[in-house]
C-alpha cells in the first residue's frame, strides 16, 4: 500500500513542466492606494500539496482572491491549465472558505451543504434523485463526515465544518482545492485530520491543494512546496529550498533566523512591519517548526 | 357535539363576504411571510425586516393622505425602503445595520407626519388604527387580485433564488467564487421581503406585520431540519395563527367590553407567539445525538490516514 503511493507521488512529481495546473505570473495588487502584493510567480501541478504560508496580514486571503477571479491583479496574469481563467465560476477550482456566516438554528445538515455544492450557483430548486444523494455520500465518504451527515451544520465542530466545507468543494470535481486558513483556530487532532484528508485527496485523486496558513508546523509532513508570502512578495519551490536564511531574509527585507533543532526548523523573523501574534510561541517573530520523522 | 361546534364556529361565518376574503388574503399572506421569513431568519436580516415595516408605515400614511389604496402605499414605499438599504449599507453586515437604522428613524417620522395630517383633513380617526395595525375585515375585495399577485411574485422570486440565496447565506464569499452575483441576489431577496412585509401589514397592520413573517419562521426554525421544510411549517403555522386568529376574532363579537369584537390583528399576533413558546416546550434531541456520534467518529478517518502516510 505505502510503495504503491511513493510510487504514485514519484510519477506526479515527474510530470512534464509544461503542464502546470495553475500558473501565476508576476502578479502585482494593488488596492486603496496600499501596493498588497508585487511579482508573485509561482506554479502548483496536479496533485501538488501547496503551503501557502505567510504571517497574518501578508497577503495570503489576497493572493487567493487573485486565483479565485474575485480581486483582478493590477498587473502580470494567472494561467489555468495553461489559459487565461475565466472570470467567474469555472469549475476548476474549489474553494473552502474560512468559516461559515450561519447561526446554529439554520436548518442546513451537512449534506444539504454538500449538495450546494453540486448547483448551489444555479436557478430554481432542485429535485431530490438517488444520483444526486450518492455524490453526496461519496463527497462526504471521502473526507471522513458521514457520521454527521444528518447534523445541523451550525451545530458542528469547526474542524468538522471544515470537512463538510472540503467534501462542498469537492463534489463539483475540481482540479484545484484552494483552502483560506482551515487549519486556523482548530485543535490539534483536527487539524491533523484535515491536513491528512487533503494529502489523501491529493495523493488519490491528483487534486492539486494550495492551502494557505499563518503556521507551517501542521502542513510539514504533506507539503512538498511551500509559497512564503511576507512584505508584499512571494518565495515559492521545494520546502527546503524556500525555508532558509537567505531566501527569508530577503523577502522580509530584514534579517530572519532559520533555526534547526533536533529535526524541527524554527524561522525567527523580528518584523516591525508585521502585525504582532500575540497567540503565538514568541510575540517577535514567527516560528516555523519543520518535522519530517 | 354538533352544540359545541356552532358555539366555536358562529354561524354565518363561512358566508360572510368579508370573512372569506380575509380568509383568502390571509392565507396568501401567512404563505408568503412563512416563506420570505425563513429566508430572513436564516440570513439574520430580521432587523431589515422591520425596518422595511417602519417604511412601509410611512407610505401606507402616505397613501391614505393622498386617497390611495393602502397596500400600494405599503409596496412602493417597502421596495423604495429596500433599494435605499442596499444603497448606503455595504457588504458588511454591521454596516447594513447602521445604514437600515437611519432610514429608520426618518421613515416613523414621516408616518407621523402624514397619519396627522391625514385625520386632520378627513377626520376619520379609524384609518390610523387600519394601516398601524391593521384590520383584515375591512379589506377591500377590489385589491384581492393584486395581493394574490403580489404573494406570488415574491414566491415566485424565492422560488428561483432559492439555491442561490442559501448558499450567499452560507458564505457570500464562496458564493461569488462560484460566479454568484451576490449583491444582486441580495436585492431581489430585499424586494420579496419588502413585497412580504406589504402583504402582511394590509392583513396585520404595518406595526405589527413582522410578527407573521419572523414568529412562523422561528418557530418553524426550531423544530424543522432543513430549509424546504421549515418554509412548508412556516407557512402552515402562519395559516393557523391566520384562520383561527380570524374565527376568534369573530366570535369575540359578543366579548367584552364593547361587544364589537377584538381586532384580529391582537389574536394573530398571540397565536403567533404561543406557537413560538410552545417550540420550546419540545424540542427534537436528534441533532444532539447525532453530534455526539460524530465526534466519537472524528478520531477514526485521522488515524487511518496518519498510517497511510509514508514514513
Amino acid at each position: 500500500m505505502t510503495a504503491e503511493k511513493t510510487a504514485e507521488t514519484t510519477s506526479q512529481a515527474e510530470a512534464p513542466a509544461g503542464h502546470d495546473l495553475l500558473r501565476l505570473e508576476n502578479i502585482g495588487v494593488r488596492l486603496g492606494g496600499r501596493q498588497i502584493l508585487t511579482g508573485v510567480s509561482f506554479t502548483v501541478a496536479p496533485g501538488q500539496f501547496t503551503g501557502l504560508i505567510g504571517p497574518n496580514g501578508a497577503g495570503k486571503t489576497t493572493l487567493l482572491r487573485v486565483i479565485l477571479g474575485l480581486t483582478p491583479p493590477t498587473e502580470g496574469r494567472v494561467l489555468l491549465n495553461g489559459s487565461p481563467r475565466p472570470r467567474h465560476g469555472g469549475r476548476l477550482i474549489g474553494y473552502v472558505p474560512q468559516k461559515l456566516a450561519i447561526d446554529q438554528d439554520v436548518p442546513l445538515r451537512a449534506r444539504d451543504v454538500v449538495a450546494l455544492g453540486i448547483d448551489g450557483h444555479k436557478l430554481g430548486f432542485p429535485l431530490p434523485s438517488a444520483k444526486r444523494k450518492d455524490q453526496v455520500n461519496e463527497a462526504l465518504r471521502a473526507v471522513g463526515a458521514e457520521s454527521y451527515a444528518d447534523a445541523r451544520i451550525g451545530e458542528l465542530s469547526g474542524g468538522e465544518q471544515q470537512r463538510v466545507l472540503i467534501a462542498h468543494a469537492l463534489i463539483g470535481k475540481p482540479k484545484l482545492l484552494l483552502l483560506d486558513e482551515p487549519l486556523a483556530n482548530l485543535d490539534l487532532k483536527s487539524e491533523q485530520g484535515i491536513v491528512s484528508v487533503l494529502a489523501r485527496l491529493a495523493r488519490e485523486q491528483r487534486i492539486a491543494v494550495l492551502i494557505s496558513a499563518h503556521d507551517l508546523n501542521p502542513l510539514l509532513r504533506e507539503t512538498d512546496t511551500v509559497v512564503y508570502v511576507a512584505g508584499g512578495r512571494a518565495a515559492a519551490g521545494p520546502t527546503d529550498e524556500v525555508i532558509r536564511t537567505e531566501v527569508l531574509s530577503a523577502l522580509y527585507g530584514s534579517h530572519v533566523d532559520v533555526l534547526n533543532v533536533r529535526g524541527r526548523i524554527i524561522v525567527i523573523a523580528g518584523d516591525e512591519q508585521q502585525e504582532p501574534q500575540a497567540h503565538h510561541p514568541t510575540d517577535t517573530g514567527v516560528i516555523i517548526g519543520l518535522d519530517r520523522n | 357535539m354538533g352544540h359545541f361546534f356552532s358555539y366555536i364556529v358562529e354561524p354565518g361565518l363561512l358566508s360572510s363576504g368579508p370573512v372569506r376574503t380575509a380568509l383568502l388574503v390571509g392565507t396568501v399572506v401567512a404563505v408568503t411571510s412563512g416563506v420570505v421569513g425563513v429566508l430572513t431568519v436564516i440570513r439574520g436580516q430580521s432587523f431589515a425586516g422591520h425596518s422595511l415595516a417602519d417604511v412601509a408605515t410611512t407610505g401606507g400614511a402616505g397613501a391614505f393622505l393622498a386617497g390611495l389604496n393602502q397596500f400600494w402605499g405599503f409596496l412602493i414605499a417597502g421596495v423604495a425602503g429596500a433599494a435605499i438599504m442596499e444603497l448606503i449599507g455595504v457588504q458588511r453586515r454591521r454596516g447594513r445595520d447602521v445604514a437600515t437604522g437611519v432610514v429608520l428613524g426618518a421613515a416613523l417620522g414621516g408616518a407621523a407626519l402624514f397619519l396627522y395630517l391625514g385625520t386632520q383633513t378627513s377626520s376619520t380617526t379609524g384609518a390610523s388604527f387600519t394601516i398601524l395595525f391593521g384590520s383584515m375585515f375591512v379589506i377591500s375585495p377590489d385589491t384581492v387580485p393584486a395581493l394574490i399577485a403580489s404573494g406570488v411574485v415574491a414566491l415566485a422570486v424565492i422560488a428561483v433564488l432559492s439555491r442561490v440565496l442559501l448558499l450567499t447565506s452560507l458564505s457570500p464569499e464562496l458564493a461569488a467564487a462560484r460566479g454568484v452575483p451576490v449583491r444582486a441576489v441580495g436585492i431581489a431577496y430585499l424586494v420579496a421581503l419588502a413585497v412580504a412585509v406589504s402583504l402582511s401589514a394590509v392583513v396585520i397592520g404595518a406595526v405589527l406585520s413582522t410578527a407573521l413573517l419572523i414568529g412562523p419562521a422561528a418557530t418553524s426554525l426550531r423544530v424543522a431540519k432543513r430549509p424546504s421544510r421549515a418554509m412548508l411549517a412556516a407557512a402552515l403555522i402562519g395559516t393557523a395563527a391566520t384562520w383561527l386568529g380570524i374565527l376568534l376574532a369573530y366570535d369575540s363579537y359578543y366579548w367584552p367590553p364593547a361587544g364589537h369584537g377584538w381586532p384580529v390583528s391582537f389574536f394573530v399576533v398571540a397565536l403567533v407567539v404561543v406557537g413560538y413558546l410552545l417550540s420550546y416546550v419540545r424540542r427534537p434531541r436528534r441533532d444532539r445525538r447525532a453530534r455526539v456520534a460524530g465526534q466519537a467518529q472524528e478520531e477514526a478517518p485521522t488515524q487511518e490516514a496518519g498510517a497511510c502516510s509514508p514514513a
